[in-house]
């Protein structure tokens, strides 16, 4: 893999971030960050829409009209969307149940209409489909990280299974009731993004 | 580049036509799993709000059907509160729902005299779905109940003791509240309030209900609301007092024993 190709991939995983340094898809990330269960299947929701629409957006990128093309954008965003959450209604229904509104909301999430304006519209089909598979790890890595602390620390479990039994259940971890809240993501995304910024100076802004 | 107004319309056309073809083909494709999904986990909330399973417990169709054959699904008319006779095989509460709509099966509340149907029930079915849990030492009844809140039709199970005086829990498994605030009618501690509830007090009066946040005195019948969803838990207050009033269950309480 060239340099330029590997790039595109790696760069939205820590100094392009979509989270912590465009700060977007912020909204999703605090509400389905509770448990790590959600988190991961609302990743995999937003990496096939991600993809699936860079890449039939930049297929098209020569044929969309500029007048009209935020609303074919979102056309194409919106069907893989009711895709996503219909295949998700019918394979992991107690999932999809809990992710309730916010797969639709993928719709309305800045990283796809983002990538769709801003890369899709003016680069190659393979390249696009690298640049939503890197952005879409770098969404996930963050909404993984961050569902790990949360549970782990908020109810003393990974993935369901108890960890540290919390002191409601008769152990000894007094859980942290602020991670399960949404100011808890808050925290710990201000977290991420300043370790980010102290591993590498070059993202920080000049004062 | 420029393009011409006709391509423009009919470049739009085409790519809303294939969206709309994508997105039909997985709808039809994927319905009959999830109608199987859905009823699963219809069924699985009636055995949660009846205490026979674990709020959690993901039991398979097959478990499910085991516990079901110690239930009784029959219809009650609504009016006169006496048992029809068995629900027929299949009819279920999206059934019921329909019925309720339906001439001849169904009646408006804005019909029934001195109904106040705040929390916009609408229609009420004629003939009443209730499921009467058998099973030894966990006798109950469950009791199919609607009704609107801030943005969706809550749709749920109220479970009541076997003398049916008293709660013995409530859920909801369909709803489209604000997740954190409305949506907190599915938290399970909200909703363990509501289990050992009266009803009716001794005069006969309906006093169950849900409070504004913080403001419930009366630990036998009122049910604290939920802060920051007071639309919400007044619409829960309403319709659940609709239901169980004398439009609702009320003849079906006072004949089988309550009130």
């Amino acid at each position: 893999m060239d340099k330029k190709t590997r790039k595109i991939l790696v760069d939205p995983l820590h100094v392009n971030n979509p989270v912590t340094l465009q700060v977007l898809g912020i909204c999703s990330a605090l509400a389905v960050t509770t448990k790590l269960e959600t988190a991961i299947v609302m990743s995999a929701a937003l990496t096939f829409v991600l993809v699936g629409s860079n890449m039939a957006i930049s297929a098209l990128r020569n044929k969309i009209p500029g007048s009209v093309r935020i609303i074919v954008e979102l056309a194409v965003i919106a069907s893989l969307v009711i895709v996503a959450d219909q295949v998700l209604k019918a394979y992991v229904y107690d999932i999809s149940k809990q992710l309730s509104v916010f797969v639709g909301l993928i719709i309305t999430n800045c990283i796809v209409m983002g990538r769709a304006e801003a890369y899709a519209m003016a680069n190659p089909v393979g390249k696009s489909a690298l640049d939503g598979l890197g952005n879409a790890a770098g969404y996930s890595a963050i909404l993984i990280l961050v569902a790990l602390f949360r549970e782990l620390f908020g109810s003393g479990k990974i993935l369901g299974m108890t960890i540290m039994e919390t002191t409601n259940n008769g152990g000894w971890y007094q859980a942290n009731g602020l991670l399960v809240l949404s100011p808890g993501a808050f925290f710990l995304i201000g977290l991420i993004i300043w370790v980010q910024r102290w591993i590498s100076p070059s993202i920080q802004e000049e004062d | 580049m420029d393009f011409s107004n006709k391509y423009i319309v009919s470049f739009s056309l085409a790519v809303c036509l294939a969206c709309s073809l994508v997105v039909s083909a997985f709808a039809v494709g994927l319905k009959d799993r999830q109608e199987v999904n859905k009823k699963l986990d219809l069924q699985t909330n009636i055995l949660v709000v009846a205490g026979l399973i674990e709020a959690g417990d993901k039991p398979t169709a097959a478990e499910v059907a085991v516990i079901f054959e110690d239930i009784e699904i029959s219809l009650y008319g609504r009016e006169s509160g006496e048992r029809v006779g068995d629900a027929p095989p299949g009819y279920d509460v999206n059934a019921l729902m329909a019925d309720a709509k339906t001439a001849g099966k169904g009646a408006s509340t804005a019909s029934m005299p001195g109904v106040e149907d705040r929390a916009r029930v609408g229609n009420l079915p004629n003939q009443l779905l209730v499921f009467r849990v058998r099973t030894a030492g966990k006798q109950c009844w469950v009791l199919p109940v609607w009704g609107n809140g801030l943005w969706s039709t809550l749709k749920g199970f109220l479970c009541l003791e076997e003398d049916l005086k008293r709660v013995r829990g409530i859920t909801f498994y369909e709803h489209g509240e604000t997740p954190g605030l409305g949506g907190e009618v599915d938290n399970d501690r909200w909703k363990a309030q509501w289990h050992g509830k009266g009803i009716y007090d001794p005069a006969g009066e309906l006093r169950l209900e849900v409070t504004k946040a913080g403001k419930a005195l009366d630990p036998e019948y009122q049910v604290d609301g939920i802060s920051g969803a007071t639309i919400t838990s007044v619409a829960v207050s309403q319709f659940v007092r609709l239901w169980l009033s004398e439009a609702g269950y009320g003849p079906f309480l006072r004949t089988n024993g309550g009130a």
